[in-house]
């Protein structure tokens, strides 16, 4: 995805894509253009891929490594860019090359709790100052620098497609086989490893994973706003229910639905894509909430009036 | 042969300070710096680095906010952070609890900030298409001599204050239990501290951009903290530390023109921390000779 691609804009206010009455026409017209259809594939795959590894994520407690991970995308995108490569390779070298590095130094700890806190704060700090030196470097469209932080869906091509599809398959073809040790060490790491779960691999090998669903997560919501689809859908479910396999559904269907919802105001509205999709989980993830403390009020009062 | 030296060196620094661009920059970058060491240096103590994480979020959205309504944008930076920096200090330790709800709540204000910054470059007849860049990653070298006035103005009131409460702040922030015991106001510190964060947050916004003022609050204090385990002298270092990175960030910015001053500020404040941090691992490993 080359920095700065604002034409297809242009396009769009040439063919005269307001909305109308008819929704069924409005939807229709969404799959008119190649991109918006490559968009819509896209969207589909990052969406499923981050809903599922989001909710193991959010269960093991690990939503700031995802942002951390996500964050240093940022970097690599625009380096990416900068030497004339697709930033999707730039996206996924980095985050995993992170999730890699978060797995090691996560191990070796001995330092005062806030020396801690520290050395992560500078270390995010500076790859995102790489970044916006490698985007000054490229000289090229300023603005671009926004597609990097908070997604644009303009100009996926067809083989980007492809090549997210496949890394979402063997991602979660590799989470299939890890998923019952995984969520056996995320519950209780310490009786998992007496039983002979090798802990400390399977948590390395879920940190590779959540790297690659960060890196396709950016690719729709750009490296600061991956929270939508990563860890959204996922603490939304997780508030509805704490059954694995319902709430991996849920978390699904509530980040397809965010995913696309967005995608298609996107296209008929001017603003951009990543507030829609941000302001989409997050009311969601509020409903949610209200729902579940509704829930236990009325049980409470049914409780009390038996 | 020395004089000559010493001369050339002279007319480099009257070269510099004399571009008016780089004597604003050199002038409020100053008074940043050292109100963020200041700062910084209890946020590290604290552990309440994450806050300063929380208020890159908000000075995105506030400045930009305030730019599409039309107004000062520093009057949108400074009111939205101070008024959340205050706001997370009330939740207390409930508002550290969840981070996945602390994480969604600030992701969603980043997408509100999206939201203004593409009103502010489309709808304004007047909109400057890199706003949104200057915010996230500063533009110290296009402030006026007004705004770095201003801008130094209000970060040697913040450095002040911070002097000025440090001393009780040390103890609440050391031994809150002891200190509130002894009648030290531990809540009332503490949220004043997180408002003169809030301050300082938008101060450095200004200097090194909304993504970036994290560096800039926590690897001089980091650094400081590895340095010396005195606290007055700590403080004190973590200050100079942070002027120093400022001044070596914007001179290297000035030499060599391709590398943005925000990128040149933080690369040095990271490489020190990271240097400093190396020698003294290389140095606690050396055993002791009595």
């Amino acid at each position: 995805m080359p920095i700065g691609t604002e034409e297809p804009t242009m396009v769009l206010t040439d063919a005269g894509a307001g909305l109308s009455w008819n929704v069924v026409d409005d939807v229709r017209r969404l799959f008119q253009f190649g991109f918006m259809v490559n968009a819509l594939q896209a969207g589909t795959v990052v969406a499923v891929m981050a809903a599922v590894i989001g909710w193991y994520m959010v269960v093991r407690r690990q939503s700031f490594a995802g942002h951390t991970i996500a964050v240093v995308g940022f970097p690599g995108a625009a380096g990416a860019t900068l030497i004339g490569v697709s930033a999707l390779y730039g996206y996924f070298a980095f985050c995993v090359a992170a999730a890699v590095l978060i797995s090691t130094v996560a191990h070796s700890r001995g330092r005062a709790f806030s020396q801690e806190n520290a050395v992560t704060g500078t270390v995010q700090t500076f790859l995102l100052a790489l970044g916006f030196l490698f985007v000054s470097l490229y000289r090229g469209n300023l603005n671009g620098i926004n597609s990097l932080l908070f997604g644009n869906f303009l100009g996926i091509t067809t083989s980007q497609v492809l090549t997210l599809f496949l890394v979402a398959l063997g991602a979660l073809g590799v989470l299939g086989v890890i998923s019952r040790p995984l969520l056996f060490a995320s519950i209780d790491p310490d009786v998992a490893s007496a039983r002979g779960v090798p802990v400390r691999a399977v948590s390395l090998v879920f940190l590779v994973l959540l790297g690659l669903a960060a890196a396709e997560a950016s690719q729709i919501t750009g490296a600061l706003l991956v929270f939508a689809l990563l860890v959204m859908p996922a603490a939304t479910a997780q508030r509805l229910t704490a059954r694995p396999v319902l709430g991996g559904a849920i978390a699904v269907v509530l980040g397809l639905a965010v995913t696309w919802i967005g995608l298609g105001v996107a296209y008929y509205s001017p603003y951009p894509i990543g507030f829609w999709v941000t302001t989409l989980a997050f009311a969601a993830y509020v409903a949610a909430v209200l729902w579940a403390r509704l829930g236990a009020r009325t049980s409470r009062a049914v409780g009390a009036a038996a | 042969m020395n004089s000559v030296v010493w001369s050339g060196a002279v007319n480099a620094v009257v070269g510099l300070l004399g571009q008016p661009f780089l004597r604003n920059a050199f002038l409020a970058g100053t008074a940043i710096a050292a109100a963020c060491g200041l700062v910084g240096y209890f946020l590290v103590l604290r552990s309440q680095v994450f806050t300063g994480d929380a208020l890159s979020h908000v000075a995105f959205a506030g400045a930009l906010a305030a730019l599409s309504f039309g107004v000062d944008p520093r009057l949108g930076l400074f009111v939205g952070t101070i008024a959340v920096g205050v706001l997370m200090g009330t939740l207390g330790p409930r508002g550290q609890a969840d981070d996945v709800v602390v994480g969604s709540v600030f992701a969603w204000i980043l997408g509100l900030g999206v939201l203004f910054l593409t009103i502010y470059t489309t709808s304004k007849s007047t909109g400057d298409a890199t706003a949104g860049v200057s915010i996230l990653f500063g533009s110290i070298f296009g402030l006026s001599h007004d705004q770095a006035l201003v801008a130094t103005v209000i970060a040697l009131a913040v450095a002040l204050a911070v002097v000025v409460i440090a001393r009780p702040l040390l103890f609440a922030s050391l031994d809150p239990a002891v200190a509130s015991a002894r009648r030290v106001p531990v809540v009332v510190l503490g949220l004043g501290f997180l408002g003169l964060v809030g301050a300082c947050a938008a101060e450095a916004t200004q200097a090194v951009g909304a993504l970036l003022l994290l560096g800039l609050l926590a690897a001089p204090a980091g650094t400081a903290q590895l340095l010396t385990a005195r606290p007055y002298r700590a403080l004190a270092l973590s200050c100079a530390v942070a002027v120093g990175d400022m001044w070596a960030g914007l001179t290297m910015s000035y030499a060599f023109p391709h590398l943005p001053p925000s990128f040149c500020v933080i690369a040095v404040a990271a490489g020190v921390y990271i240097v400093v941090l190396a020698a003294t691992r290389v140095r606690r490993r050396v055993p002791v000779q009595v």
